[in-house]
């Protein structure tokens, strides 16, 4: 393929946030211009991610689309290409963006050409992060997506938004720049920058701990790990409803998708042997977080609470080592940028109308507005894992081959779903359902159309994946059995359990897919 | 008995010198007889003087080619850092006319003292002799003494001149006598045969080393490191903005390079001696320009302990000690010079209503509502000198980095990462206080439009955009950083 198309999905937000930025015209036309440009730039991206999609050879785990620039001689130099992981990831990312436009365009109404613009160059960075092959190239978008998130929380966050983005800013640096010197020390060793080359580099035994341990601090922090999670729920309340959405659906993957490219095929062997960190941060967080979302009071806060705890399990199926829970991690990822985005979204409808989080001052919205009901149930039965929703596919693999890799381990993550059923119907419970006097409340109008429009598409998808979740996993196939066969050598034996899997689950191979 | 060609060759070889000797004079002449309202064609006339001195550098030997019976040297190196060198002082010229004019402190002697400072820098890069470093380094440094007071009916002025008088000279003095105890042990001045003399480690004896550590220390006085830094916030308030623009600029990039210089050209076979006083050099730089910068309201000492940080990063290239280090460090130097050059020009764009310049970092709040390109100018110049990556200021960290990582040394780089989170804290400060507070009275309109070309041309370089001038940048600099070895 000749066309540069991942060249032009990379840099035409930036080109639309210029165009925005620059556009000439009174406050009014250049707030029209800044909404109209910036839907009509994320609608073209989803065409463009389409037909990436479509175009897209699922039979093989290597690189399409490459493209290769060296323009930044010595350090860097412009190189793309997508694997089926970078592409469900990708198509994630077009796909939520047109709905945080939308979901933006009456609510923000203070410098509103500044805020797309915003927008769009988040885009530009998160897009690049998936397509990056080479190291620094994916460094710099990695990096570079702090400036845009910290404008983004700080102008138009809430009241302590000064707080919630410089420690959002200074954690997610802190955790970055030791995967710089790690990323730094990897090219000095192997003489290059090139991702795919590194992907099939043996590291010496006795530094992959270091790298690994080095690439975790960044990860961790992303993604987020409990005990570095901290800065989730204050950046989370304070940004704005789309800030909140391309943070929990998009941002977050960035921990996980770097565990994938990175960790994983990159240090197999320090993967295994510290595999035991990351098995006891994610049962810690899913149980804890769930606890903690218990007793939230404020919507978003308890969203994000559950947000930790779903990034616990996409953890806990990678560093299984097998199929089953590579697979389920990834699609956990895809599932929950798609339903904690659209629980944000939900928030943030009830937020416009009534400008409080506080779940107290909900109640009885079942009556006023049925529409708005159908939609929360929907995605809250999505995060808690329902049958025929995408959460249940997630929840399902990752169980699976967490059970498949250690039932203890199991035993813990499972206490999270049952964990998250509670809050999330309880949370469903104080918000919709019982009575009503308030008369703001109750005045509340019904699901507009252009909250319908937002959520609808996100409800589809949802459904799709659940009950037809083929076409997802199809691309992370190739990939995963791939990253599985770096691992395969030194993969462990099944460690000790309390119920023998193999005799129950006799097809489920452990190892890589055959 | 010297020849009458070599003499030609020499005088040849230091033309860039010679031509910047004889245009000081002819703008001394002409602001002489013409007076002090002469002073903006004279300024014209003076940065005609350095393009045409940096037109030269093309044609000047830059093969290592030695003049003056081995006291002088046109090298890669030397080139390189004339260039920052004279555009550093050229734009200096040209950015403070209008503060100039407004602050009754229109006086034709200003290019005239850029020109002698950036001809003492010519010749602190071009030195192959601890004298002619002497000798360069004292004219360049006289020079900015005069011109840190130059506002001299505003006390503030006057004291910043006089302290940095007094210091520097007390490091001149520490300086002269690290020089005259390597005279006294080893018999040279040389670089050359310093550098044939001392070779591997306990080949230096003590009063060698103890030269070569007042030397390092004289030096980092003059690039600003901790722990002989302390001039440097009180200079950059004292003085003119203009005249801090330029300290802040070119001075230290010749510093550095003669730093550079001395250490590797001269001192290269005690490598492992120096390493260990620029390691923790660097490192104290690194931590207290991090962490002086917080509670710093007025922006232009903010930008002092942003400068004492920024000389920690750049040491640390040197203290690998190798030509990737050097390489990063000139290319540190480069853009950095463009980094600081450019806020300075933004802080010059603080003015208030009667057009007096403002210099508290609270006027800056919501400066985003008021002035959004100024506004955008300050967020580019602060992350990138926080080096936030996609800026262009992050390669330059970037490069020291992995040279410090090359050379395994790894905690280093780990304090230097650490220290580099901490300084984000405070330019991430001018960030929020530009964009998240509520509108300050609003500046004065932009009264240079060559002011805001400058200005717009540093942010553009500084945006991702720059990242173009990252291949051309770092092959010249790295020609540079080979001569040396």
């Amino acid at each position: 393929m000749s066309l540069p198309i991942l060249s032009i999905l990379i840099l035409l937000p930036l080109a639309g946030a210029a165009w925005i930025l620059l556009a000439p015209g009174s406050d009014d036309a250049r707030a029209t211009n800044g909404r109209v440009t910036a839907l009509a730039v994320t609608a073209l991206e989803l065409a463009l991610g389409a037909g990436l999609w479509l175009n897209f050879d699922t039979s093989t785990a290597a690189f399409q689309f490459v493209e290769q620039v060296d323009l930044f001689a010595p350090f860097l130099s412009w190189h793309l290409g997508i694997d089926g992981i970078a592409l469900m990831l990708i198509m994630l990312s077009v796909f939520l963006m047109p709905l945080c436009i939308l979901a933006s365009w009456t609510s923000i109404q203070k410098r509103v050409p500044e805020y797309m613009a915003a927008f769009l160059l988040m885009e530009t960075l998160m897009l690049g992060v998936f397509a990056a092959q080479d190291l620094f190239l994916f460094y710099l978008f990695f990096e570079g997506g702090l400036i845009p998130m910290y404008l983004i929380i700080g102008i138009w966050g809430g009241a302590r938004r000064i707080y919630a983005s410089y420690k959002f800013f200074l954690y997610t640096l802190l955790g970055s720049v030791l995967m710089l010197l790690a990323m730094i020390y990897m090219t000095g060793v192997a003489h290059t920058t090139d991702i795919p080359t590194l992907l099939t580099f043996n590291f010496d035994p006795s530094v992959q701990t270091w790298l690994w341990l080095a690439f975790f601090a960044s990860f961790a922090v992303k993604m987020p790990m409990w005990p570095v999670h901290t800065w989730l729920p204050d950046a989370h309340v304070e940004a704005p409803t789309a800030g909140s959405v391309i943070l929990a659906g998009v941002l977050l993957k960035l921990g996980g998708y770097g565990f994938v490219r990175f960790s994983l095929p990159m240090f197999p062997l320090a993967s295994l042997n510290l595999v035991w960190i990351v098995a006891v941060l994610s049962v810690v967080a899913v149980v804890y977080t769930s606890l903690v979302a218990l007793v939230q009071t404020d919507m978003k806060k308890l969203i994000a609470y559950s947000s930790i705890a779903h990034m616990a399990f996409v953890t806990a199926g990678l560093f299984v080592f097998n199929t089953q829970g590579v697979e389920g991690g990834i699609v956990m990822m895809l599932s929950h940028g798609l339903v904690s985005g659209a629980l944000f979204l939900c928030v943030g409808v009830i937020y416009d109308r009534l400008h409080t989080r506080e779940i107290a001052a909900y109640g009885g919205l079942a009556n006023t507005m049925p529409r708005y009901a159908l939609f929360f149930l929907l995605f809250t039965m999505a995060s808690i894992g329902l049958p025929a929703t995408s959460g249940f596919v997630a929840e399902f693999l990752v169980l699976l081959g967490v059970f498949a890799g250690s039932t203890w381990l199991a035993l813990g993550m499972t206490t999270g779903i049952i964990l998250g059923a509670a809050y999330m119907l309880w949370l469903y419970r104080r918000v919709i359902f019982g009575t009503q006097d308030r008369a703001d409340v109750l005045a509340m109008p019904d699901l507009n159309r252009r909250e319908l429009a937002i959520l609808l598409p996100i409800a589809l998808a949802v459904l799709w994946m659940g009950i037809y979740p083929e076409p997802f996993l199809r691309p992370l196939r190739a990939p995963v059995a791939n990253i599985l066969a770096r691992l395969h050598p030194v993969a462990p034996a099944p460690p000790h359990r309390i119920v023998p899997t193999l005799r129950i689950l006799p097809a489920l191979p452990t190892g890589p897919a055959q | 008995m010297i020849a009458l060609t070599t003499v030609a060759a020499s005088v040849h070889l230091a033309s860039v010198e010679t031509i910047l000797a004889a245009g000081v004079f002819v703008v001394l002449m002409l602001g002489v007889f013409r007076g002090d309202r002469s002073l903006v064609p004279l300024t014209w006339v003076a940065v005609g003087i350095l393009a045409l001195a940096g037109a030269h550098l093309a044609v000047v030997p830059a093969g290592g080619a030695t003049g003056f019976g081995g006291l002088y040297i046109g090298d890669a190196f030397s080139t390189f850092l004339k260039v920052l060198i004279l555009g550093g002082a050229g734009v200096s010229m040209v950015l403070a006319l209008p503060y100039l004019q407004r602050s009754a402190t229109a006086r034709f002697e200003y290019p005239v003292l850029l020109m002698l400072s950036a001809l003492g820098m010519c010749m602190m890069v071009s030195a192959n002799d601890l004298l002619t470093l002497y000798v360069g380094l004292e004219l360049q440094s006289l020079a900015a003494y005069v011109l840190a007071a130059f506002h001299r009916n505003e006390a503030k002025s006057s004291e910043a001149g006089l302290k940095y008088f007094v210091l520097g000279a007390l490091a001149s003095g520490i300086l002269l006598y690290g020089i005259s105890l390597v005279y006294g042990f080893t018999g040279t001045t040389s670089f050359a045969t310093l550098h044939g003399l001392v070779r591997g480690a306990g080949a230096a004896d003590l009063g060698t080393l103890i030269g070569l550590v007042f030397i390092l220390s004289g030096l980092a006085f003059k690039i600003s490191a901790v722990p002989f830094h302390m001039w440097t916030p009180d200079v950059y308030e004292g003085a003119p903005t203009p005249v801090a623009a330029f300290f802040a600029g070119a001075p230290k990039a010749a510093a550095m390079g003669l730093l550079l210089r001395v250490a590797v050209a001269a001192f290269g076979g005690m490598t492992f001696d120096w390493r260990q006083i620029v390691t923790f050099v660097s490192i104290a730089s690194m931590l207290l320009g991090a962490v002086g910068a917080i509670g710093q309201a007025n922006i232009k000492r903010l930008l002092a302990y942003s400068s004492i940080n920024n000389v920690g990063f750049a040491l640390i290239g040197l203290a690998a000690g190798t030509r990737e280090g050097v390489t990063g460090v000139l290319f540190y130097m480069a853009v950095y010079l463009v980094m600081t050059t450019g806020s300075f020009l933004a802080v010059l764009a603080m003015r208030g209503a009667d057009g007096e310049p403002i210099e508290t970092l609270a006027s800056l709040n919501g400066l985003s509502r008021t002035r959004p390109g100024l506004a955008a100018a300050f967020a580019v110049f602060m992350f990138s000198l926080a080096g936030i990556p996609p800026l262009l200021g992050f390669w330059p960290k970037f490069a020291v980095f992995q040279a410090a990582m090359d050379a395994q040394l790894y905690v280093l780089a780990v304090v230097g990462v650490v220290a580099s989170v901490i300084g984000a804290y405070y330019y991430l400060r001018v960030v929020m206080t530009v964009y998240f507070a509520d509108p300050a009275p609003a500046f004065a309109p932009a009264d240079s439009r060559v002011n805001t070309a400058l200005l717009a041309i540093a942010a553009l370089f500084c945006s991702p955009l720059g990242m173009l001038a990252i291949t051309p940048l770092v092959s010249a600099a790295s020609r540079a950083a080979t001569a040396l070895f």
